[in-house]
C-alpha cells in the first residue's frame, strides 16, 4: 500500500521525472494566468484612456515595493537551493524561512492596498480595469499563500534533517515554484501599476 | 543529481542587483511620457527580468533541451491564445 | 514468458475499500476510473433517453420547458466532464501507459491517487449544484449563464477540480512516457497508444488551465459582478467563448486521440498484420493536437466575429481533415490483405473507422461559413458530434474495453453476446444519429423541447433508434458482469498480440512484470519471422 514503486526508482531519475513534472505544472500556470493576460490585452485596446486613467488610482509605490520584496524572496530562494547543494541544512533553512516572512510581507502590503481601494469605493466589479486588477492580483496572492506553505513545509523538513548535499529534490523543486510566482508579478507590476 | 549545474552565490548577487536596478528604471520611464513606447518600454524591461530569473535563479541556462521545451512551448500556446482572440475583437 | 510468473500477486488479490481507497497501483487507480466514469456514461444516458422519450411528441408533453433544458444541459456536461474525458485517458490510460512502456508503475503514483480523489471531490460538488440544477446547456454561454438561477458557480467550481484532477494526471503521464520508458524502448518503438497519449496528455495541461479560469471568471461574475462578459460595463460575452473552445476545441482531440490510440493497437492484432505507416499514425497524433490548437474559432461563425477571424478559423479549420485522414487511411492499408478475424475488439474497431469516416466527411460542411450558417444549432450538429464523439470515442472505448477485458479482469468475455451487443449498438446508433443528419439539413433547431409537426416522423425514428441503442448497451455491459462472475480464465495473451502488457500474466501481478523487460523490436511484427523478444 505505500509507495510500492518509488523506492525502486534511481534517484537521480526520480530528481529529473521530479523537475520535468514542475515544468510541466509551471506550463499549466502560464496558461492559468495566460487567460487573463488574453482579457487584459483585448480590453486594454479596447479602452485605452480607461486604463490610463483608472491605473492611477493604484498606489504605484506600494506596488514597487512588492516587487522588491518579491525580488528579494527569489534571491533567498537560489541562495537557499545553493546552500543546500553544498550540505549547509542551517542556512538554507534561514533562507527559506526568511522568504515565507517576506511572502507574509508581501500579502500585507497587498492587504493595505485592497483596503485602501475598498475605501475609495473601488471594487471587482466597479470597472473592467479594477476587475483586471482584483483578479489578477488576487490569482497571484493565492499563488503567494499557496508557495509560502510550501516553502514553509520544505523548511520544517530540512530543519528536522530530511535533505543533504545528496538528496534535496523538494527544495529545488519548492523553489522553482516560487521563482515562478515571482516571475508573474514581474508582468504584472508594468500592466497594471505602470501604464503611463 | 545535478551539482555540476550553475549557480554561484556571486552571479545570484549580480543577477540580483540587475533586477533591482530594472525595477527602479521601469518605475522612473513610467513617469516620463512616451506615448505608445511606454508600454513597449515597460514589456521589454519586464522581460528581461523574467529572463534573468528563468535562466539563472531557475538555472534554465544549464538545462537540457527538454525542460527548455517545457519551457517554452507553453509561452508559444500563450501567444496563440492572444493572437487569435485579437484577430477577432481588433477587427469585429 | 507467456505463462504464469513464478512471482507477485494478481493486482487484484488484496481485498478490503482501503486496499482500494489508498492504493498507489496504477492498475487499481485506472479501475477505479473506470467505474466511476462508466457510472457517469449510464446517468448522462438516462437523459438522453428521457430527452428521446420528450421528443416522441412534436408538443412538450412530458416534462416542463425547464426541465427540458435541464436534461440536455445535465446529459451534456456530465458526458463530457465527467466520462468521456476522463474515460480513456485517466481509466484505460492508467491502466495501460505504464504496462505499454515495461514500467512497474506512473512516474508520481501518490499524485496518481490524488488526481482520482480530486476528480471524486470534483464530480460530488457537481451533485450538490443538483440542488439548482443548470439549465444553459453544457457550454454555459454568457450572458445566459451570468444571470440564470440556477447553481452555475457550484458547477463552474465542480467543474474547475474535475479539471485539475485531467491536468495532473496528463502530467503525470507526459512525465511517465519521458522517464520511465524500459530499457530498449525508443519511441519509434512505443504502441501507438502511447503517441494518442502523448498528444493527449498534452493538450490537457495546456489547455485545461484556460478553462479552468475561465469557469473562475464565470463565478466571479455571479459573486463579485466582474466585468468581463458584462457588456454592460465593458465586457465582452464573446471573449467568454474564445476562451471556452480554446479548451473545448482541443479537448475533443483529448477524447478522440486516445480512442484512435486504442484502434491503431486493435487493427494489426486481428489483421494479423504489421501496422501500416508507424510513424504516420505517431506523428499524425501529435499534428492533430497542435492543429486542434488553431481552430476554435470554427465553432463561433455565427456569434459575430469579425469577418477575418472567421475566414481564418474557418480556412485552418480543413487542415485538421489531413492528419486524421492520415491515420484513416494507414488503417485500411493495415487492413488490406490481412488475416482478418471478427472478435468484438475488432468489431468495435471498425465500426469506429467507418461512423468516424462519417462523422469527419460532415465536419467540412460545418467548417466552411456559408454551409455552417445554415446548419448551425439545427440536429446536424448534434448528428455530426455524436458521430465523433459516441461513433469514434465512445466506439473506440467499447473496442479497449473488449480488447484489455481479459488483461484487467483474467477472465474471457462471451463472444457471442458480445456480437449481437455489437449488432443492437451498430443499429440503433446509425438509426438515432443519421436521421439527425436530415432533420438537421431541414432546419429543425436543437435544445428545444418542442417543435414542428414536420419533423414528427424523424424524431420518432431517432428515439426508436436510441432505445435499440440503450438495449445494445445494457447486454454489453450484463456481459461484463456475466464475464467477470463467471467468465473462464484468460490465458496471458489471449489475442496473440505483441505489445508487453501481454507479455505477463492476466490479471497482471502488482509489479506489472517479474522483472523489467528489456525491449528490442517494435511491437507490430505480426507475420513477420522475427517477433519481439521480451
Amino acid at each position: 500500500m505505500t509507495g510500492h514503486v518509488e523506492e525502486r526508482t534511481d534517484p537521480r531519475v526520480a530528481f529529473e521525472a521530479a523537475k520535468l513534472g514542475v515544468w510541466a505544472f509551471l506550463a499549466t500556470e502560464v496558461l492559468l494566468f495566460g487567460a487573463l493576460f488574453t482579457a487584459y490585452t483585448v480590453f486594454r485596446i479596447q479602452y485605452p484612456q480607461l486604463f490610463y486613467e483608472q491605473h492611477l488610482k493604484l498606489n504605484r509605490i506600494l506596488g514597487t515595493v512588492n516587487t522588491l520584496v518579491l525580488i528579494s524572496s527569489s534571491l533567498l530562494v537560489a541562495l537557499g537551493v545553493n546552500a543546500i547543494r553544498r550540505g549547509k541544512t542551517r542556512f538554507m533553512v534561514i533562507c527559506y524561512g526568511a522568504t515565507v516572512l517576506l511572502g507574509a510581507v508581501f500579502l500585507c502590503v497587498k492587504y493595505v492596498e485592497w483596503t485602501e481601494e475598498f475605501h475609495k469605493g473601488l471594487y471587482p466589479g466597479t470597472n473592467i480595469f479594477f476587475s483586471l486588477y482584483f483578479m489578477m492580483t488576487g490569482l497571484h496572492g493565492i499563488h503567494v499563500l499557496a508557495g509560502m506553505c510550501v516553502l514553509a513545509y520544505v523548511a520544517v523538513l530540512a530543519h528536522r534533517g530530511r535533505f543533504s548535499e545528496s538528496y534535496y529534490t523538494p527544495v529545488e523543486l519548492s523553489g522553482l515554484y516560487w521563482h515562478f510566482v515571482d516571475l508573474v508579478w514581474i508582468y504584472l507590476l508594468p500592466l497594471l501599476y505602470l501604464i503611463g | 543529481m545535478s551539482q555540476e549545474s550553475t549557480g554561484s552565490r556571486r552571479t545570484y548577487f549580480i543577477v540580483y542587483a540587475a533586477l533591482v536596478a530594472l525595477t527602479v528604471v521601469t518605475v522612473l520611464v513610467s513617469y516620463v511620457n512616451l506615448g505608445l513606447m511606454n508600454v513597449v518600454v515597460a514589456l521589454a524591461i519586464a522581460s528581461v527580468k523574467a529572463s534573468l530569473v528563468a535562466l539563472f535563479f531557475m538555472h534554465l541556462k544549464s538545462e537540457d533541451r527538454l525542460v527548455w521545451g517545457f519551457a517554452l512551448v507553453p509561452l508559444a500556446f500563450l501567444a496563440l491564445i492572444i493572437g487569435g482572440t485579437l484577430l477577432d475583437t481588433m477587427l469585429r | 514468458m507467456n505463462g504464469e510468473p513464478e512471482t507477485g500477486r494478481g493486482y487484484l488479490e488484496e481485498r478490503g475499500w482501503r486496499s482500494w481507497a489508498y492504493t498507489m497501483d496504477h492498475k487499481r487507480i485506472g479501475v477505479m476510473y473506470l467505474c466511476t466514469t462508466i457510472a457517469f456514461f449510464f446517468i448522462g444516458g438516462i437523459f438522453a433517453l428521457l430527452l428521446r422519450l420528450e421528443l416522441l411528441s412534436p408538443q412538450a408533453k412530458y416534462f416542463s420547458d425547464h426541465a427540458y433544458n435541464v436534461f440536455f444541459t445535465l446529459h451534456g456536461a456530465m458526458m463530457i466532464f465527467l466520462f468521456i474525458i476522463p474515460a480513456i485517458p485517466s481509466g484505460l490510460g492508467n491502466f495501460f501507459i505504464p504496462m505499454h512502456i515495461g514500467a512497474r508503475d506512473v512516474a508520481f503514483p501518490r499524485l496518481n491517487l490524488a488526481s482520482y480523489w480530486i476528480f471524486v471531490a470534483g464530480f460530488l460538488v457537481v451533485i450538490a449544484s443538483l440542488v439548482s440544477p443548470m439549465d444553459t446547456g453544457w457550454t454555459f454561454y454568457t450572458p445566459y449563464s451570468a444571470k440564470t438561477g440556477a447553481a452555475v458557480a457550484t458547477l463552474s467550481f465542480g467543474i474547475f477540480l474535475i479539471g485539475m484532477s485531467s491536468i495532473l494526471t496528463g502530467l503525470n503521464f507526459i512525465v511517465t512516457i519521458h522517464m520511465m520508458r524500459a530499457p530498449g524502448m525508443t519511441w519509434h518503438r512505443m504502441p501507438l497508444f502511447l503517441w494518442g497519449m502523448y498528444a493527449t496528455s498534452i493538450i490537457q495541461v495546456i489547455a485545461t488551465p484556460v478553462v479552468g479560469v475561465t469557469f473562475l471568471l464565470l463565478a466571479m461574475e455571479r459573486i463579485f459582478g466582474v466585468a468581463f462578459f458584462d457588456p454592460s460595463k465593458g465586457g465582452d460575452p464573446v471573449l467568454f467563448q474564445h476562451f471556452f473552445w480554446f479548451y473545448s476545441h482541443p479537448v475533443v482531440y483529448v477524447m478522440i486521440l486516445p480512442a484512435m490510440g486504442i484502434i491503431s493497437e486493435v487493427i494489426p492484432v486481428f489483421s494479423r498484420k504489421p501496422i501500416f505507416g508507424y510513424k504516420a499514425i505517431a506523428y499524425s497524433s501529435l499534428a492533430i493536437a497542435f492543429l486542434g490548437f488553431l481552430v476554435w474559432g470554427h465553432h463561433m461563425f455565427t456569434s459575430g466575429m469579425s469577418p477575418l477571424a472567421n475566414a481564418f478559423f474557418s480556412f485552418l479549420t480543413f487542415f485538421v481533415a489531413v492528419p486524421t485522414a492520415v491515420k484513416v487511411f494507414n488503417w485500411i492499408a493495415t487492413l488490406y490483405k490481412g488475416s482478418i478475424t471478427f472478435e468484438a475488439p475488432m468489431l468495435y474497431a471498425l465500426t469506429f473507422i467507418f461512423l468516424f469516416a462519417v462523422g469527419g466527411l460532415t465536419g467540412p460542411f460545418l467548417g466552411a461559413l456559408a454551409t455552417d450558417v445554415q446548419l448551425h444549432d439545427t440536429y446536424f450538429v448534434v448528428a455530426h458530434f455524436h458521430y465523433t464523439m459516441m461513433g469514434g470515442t465512445v466506439m473506440g472505448f467499447f473496442a479497449g474495453l473488449h480488447y484489455w477485458f481479459p488483461k484487467m479482469t483474467g477472465k474471457m468475455l462471451n463472444e457471442k453476446v458480445a456480437r449481437i451487443a455489437w449488432a443492437l449498438v451498430f443499429l440503433g446508433f446509425n438509426v438515432t444519429f443519421f436521421t439527425m443528419f436530415i432533420t438537421g439539413f431541414e432546419g429543425m433547431p436543437r435544445r428545444y423541447a418542442e417543435y414542428l409537426p414536420r419533423y414528427h416522423v424523424e424524431n420518432v425514428i431517432s428515439s426508436i433508434g436510441s432505445a435499440i441503442l440503450a438495449v445494445g448497451i445494457l447486454v454489453m455491459f450484463w456481459n461484463f458482469l456475466q464475464g467477470i462472475r463467471k467468465g473462464p480464465p484468460a490465458p496471458g495473451n489471449p489475442w496473440r498480440a505483441l505489445t508487453l502488457e501481454w507479455q505477463t500474466s492476466s490479471p497482471p501481478i502488482t509489479e506489472n512484470f517479474p522483472e523489467i523487460p528489456v525491449v528490442t523490436d517494435w511491437p507490430y511484427g505480426y507475420g513477420e519471422p522475427k517477433g519481439r523478444t521480451a
